[in-house]
């Protein structure tokens, strides 16, 4: 226990020694501390000498970290939060600017970039991949099926299916509705495929005309929706001829068509698809053409949460309170999601009037079918068109 | 296909009368993004 009683501080003593020759370390007689690289170490290694870096390497200074408000500080300086969040959220009084829009005093916004992105990425991708989806289905239903012939050969005998005025006013919509996906598409497209292609000078002059076509153009297309919705609307209301037309598939495949009337179910589709989807592209249009004047997709957003559709569906609520930029960023999303859509069912349409289907084309070209035309594909229509023909003049009496 | 060659020059004629209009009536799309106080390209 003694022996025990004079080793213990021994140890003790020995150990503290140890530390302190460690730190006494001495390099050609200068005293160095440690961690710390030497004049002596720097001019070594110029004339070429090894010397080691380890211990003598210089230990990073350890300092208080720079106040809060400092310009080194975790703030960068001056924190104002009032300030960022009035130049963000356009809800700040704190702000002017020259210009009087609606959106001038919102600097900051961070949902432009995610939509830059959505745009000239999955947009642009997806929605050129569902048009060339669409032509490819359309070529193999083309191979497979064939013209659809008229199956009992032509009458010979033409009736009058469209008047001059409904012509007109398929028409207008059919070739407002082409510019104005050719030009859409140009504006899409621009900046990620036609200028590495055509160089950014061509590419502008595209850009300039084909954004005039669009705006003005598109008032066209809204007066021919206006007609055709007029004009149309009273013979595609879904009657029970539809479910018949669907259960026999239109007749589409196999001998026979199922009973229809002036427009079939197939033609009550494409109808509604181009009275909704191109209204909403309209509407949508509209808001883009005035920008900032006609917000729908906050008030929408805010309706929905409302009705609680978000939260059925596993969401949270959507954020319905939109800055000026974010409205314009949906309406101009939702525009070219839909006017895809629509691109998609015009395709096909154009498809069954012309290649896909024999005397479908003299309905909107002379405006005159062929009688055995008619009774296959609208023969309702076609009968009542017939006994119309052959009831006698009012006023005309029999011969006695 | 003269209802289709009618509706391509109403369609024209649209277009252009609509530019016409609002150009006459003082509209810019441009302007609610800028104005007359801030030169842009000059």
């Amino acid at each position: 226990m003694t022996l025990l009683r004079i080793l213990l501080p021994l140890v003790f003593l020995v150990s503290f020694a140890g530390l302190s020759a460690a730190q006494d370390t001495t390099v050609n007689g200068v005293g160095v501390q440690p961690g710390k690289q030497t004049l002596a170490d720097i001019l070594a290694r110029q004339r070429g000498e090894d010397v080691p870096f380890g211990a003598q390497v210089p230990r990073p200074a350890e300092h208080e970290a720079p106040p809060v408000s400092s310009q080194l500080g975790p703030l960068g300086g001056a924190s104002d939060a009032d300030l960022w969040r009035d130049i963000r959220a356009d809800s700040g009084t704190s702000l002017s600017a020259s210009n009087r829009g609606p959106a001038a005093t919102v600097m900051m916004q961070e949902s432009g970039i995610w939509w830059l992105d959505f745009r000239r990425g999955p947009l642009l991708t997806y929605g050129n991949a569902a048009l060339a989806a669409t032509v490819v289905l359309l070529a193999i239903f083309y191979l497979i099926r064939g013209r659809i012939k008229i199956e009992h050969g032509r009458s010979g005998i033409t009736i009058a299916r469209f008047k001059f005025i409904e012509r007109f006013g398929h028409w207008l919509i059919a070739s407002s509705f082409i510019l104005l996906a050719l030009t859409g598409l140009i504006s899409l497209a621009g900046r990620k495929v036609l200028i590495p292609v055509f160089g950014l000078e061509a590419y502008s002059a595209y850009a300039t005309i084909g954004k005039w076509i669009h705006n003005n153009v598109a008032w066209a297309f809204i007066l021919g929706l206006v007609m055709v919705f007029v004009m149309w609307i009273a013979h595609n209301l879904p009657d029970r001829t539809d479910i018949n037309w669907i259960l026999k598939g239109g007749g589409i495949f196999g001998k026979g068509h199922p009973p229809a009337k002036k427009f079939n179910t197939g033609q009550k589709l494409i109808f509604w698809a181009v009275i909704i989807l191109g209204g909403s592209i309209s509407v949508s249009g509209l808001s883009l053409l005035f920008p900032f004047e006609i917000t729908m997709f906050g008030p929408t957003f805010a309706k929905l949460n409302d009705m609680g559709v978000p939260q059925l569906l596993g969401f949270g609520p959507i954020e319905a309170s939109l800055t000026p930029q974010e409205e314009m960023q949906y309406a101009q999303l939702w525009h070219a999601i839909i006017s895809f859509v629509l691109m998609a069912v015009i395709l096909a349409h154009i498809y069954i009037g012309t290649l896909g289907m024999e005397g479908a084309f003299e309905a909107m070209g002379s405006g005159d079918v062929d009688l055995q035309w008619a009774r296959e594909h609208h023969s309702i229509w076609a009968e009542e068109m017939v006994a119309e023909k052959n009831k006698p003049a009012s006023g005309a009496h029999p011969a006695e | 296909m003269k209802a289709f060659l009618v509706a391509n020059v109403a369609l024209i004629i649209i277009a252009f009368g609509v530019n016409l209009a609002l150009d006459n009536a003082g509209f810019s799309s441009a302007n609610m993004t800028s104005d007359s106080n801030v030169r842009l390209g000059d």
